[in-house]
């Protein structure tokens, strides 16, 4: 089946297993996704498809969204990603991906939104460590030396304060736990980058799969 | 309904029996020693009830060779296989941390009766 799927994160929880024990478990909402498109090496070079997720108001799409889609003869979707095919395949624009693409106790990898933190200083952004807070040290939770003398100018890639988080990150290897067909949602073992209601793309994991 | 709420239905436990802190219960846990399974009982005060829903947890306090010993045990957990109340208490509290600096008689919880 296809390699991934836009689902939307629910929240987490956990669940028993049989052994008994408690498993931390994220909920994602998987699809339903649509194929909006078929990338094929004669036309595009490369073989991909395009999958439309998500509802939002007819209004908010512009022109060229929309004929877009109406091009596949689909209502316009909120996002659109695109996906590699596995040698093999094949696809038809308005085929409907759910979150039965995966199995249990097969591997995933999770794209997400970090949740932002607005501005922050070193020791949240960067792991430093803080200076003592008495013994009369007025230096708590500052920078430190930014360089040596000589060169007289700060090299770039210097680790300082600033916007952290919301930003794409990947988690690998994660355990589908459960899933369930009905209700169209994933159960992935541990936690996923971003908030609730945030946007996710899951793919079958690129790392060699675990021992089971 | 909210996803979350559908999915903890499922592994929600119908066959726990009404408790609060302070009542005394029998928990029999289910122990695995190679593939032999047996039960083991785990007597105590209930010390407190803490989280809701699926994660709910309660703490069992007992003493044992005269040392405190404390048990937490996820309410809804398939290993335990069933709780027994032995004794209902008279507490004011929710969570009695208080019971853990006495010993003795000083550690004893009045009866509740239902009269």
């Amino acid at each position: 089946m296809a390699s991934g799927i836009l689902g939307k994160k629910i929240g987490m929880t956990q669940i028993f297993s049989p052994e008994g024990r408690a498993i931390p478990v994220t909920v994602v909402e998987a699809g339903p996704c649509t194929v909006v498109q078929v990338k094929t090496p004669e036309v595009d070079g490369y073989e991909a498809i395009q999958l439309g997720f998500g509802e939002k108001r007819e209004r908010l799409f512009n022109k060229p969204l929309k004929g877009h889609f109406a091009k596949a003869g689909l209502k316009p979707m909120k996002y659109l990603q695109e996906f590699p095919v596995e040698a093999g395949e094949q696809y038809e624009v308005g085929q409907v991906l759910k979150a039965d693409i995966f199995k249990e106790g097969e591997y995933v990898d999770v794209v997400g939104t970090s949740k932002g933190k607005g501005f922050a200083g070193v020791i949240k952004r960067h792991n430093f460590n803080r200076a003592a807070m008495t013994h009369g040290s007025m230096y708590h939770r500052r920078t430190g030396s930014l360089n040596a003398t000589d060169p007289a100018r700060v090299f770039k890639g210097r680790r300082l304060p600033g916007r952290m988080g919301n930003e794409r990150v990947t988690v690998q290897g994660l355990e589908v736990i459960k899933v369930d067909p009905e209700r169209n949602v994933l159960l992935i073992k541990g936690s996923i980058p971003g908030n609730r209601g945030g946007l996710v793309r899951i793919t079958k994991t690129v790392k060699r799969a675990k021992q089971k | 309904m909210n996803i979350i709420d559908v999915i903890s239905k499922e592994h929600l436990r119908s066959d726990i029996p009404e408790f609060a802190p302070g009542d005394v219960v029998k928990v029999y846990v289910k122990v695995k020693e190679g593939n032999r399974e047996r039960l083991q009982v785990f007597e105590g005060v209930v010390l407190r009830r803490s989280n809701g829903g699926l994660n709910e947890t309660f703490t069992v306090r007992k003493i044992s060779g005269g040392i405190g010993v404390e048990r937490t045990f996820p309410i809804h957990s398939p290993m335990i296989d069933r709780i027994e109340r032995v004794r209902q208490g008279k507490v004011r509290r929710a969570k009695l941390y208080y019971l853990r600096g006495l010993s003795g008689k000083a550690a004893r919880i009045e009866e509740r009766r239902e009269d």
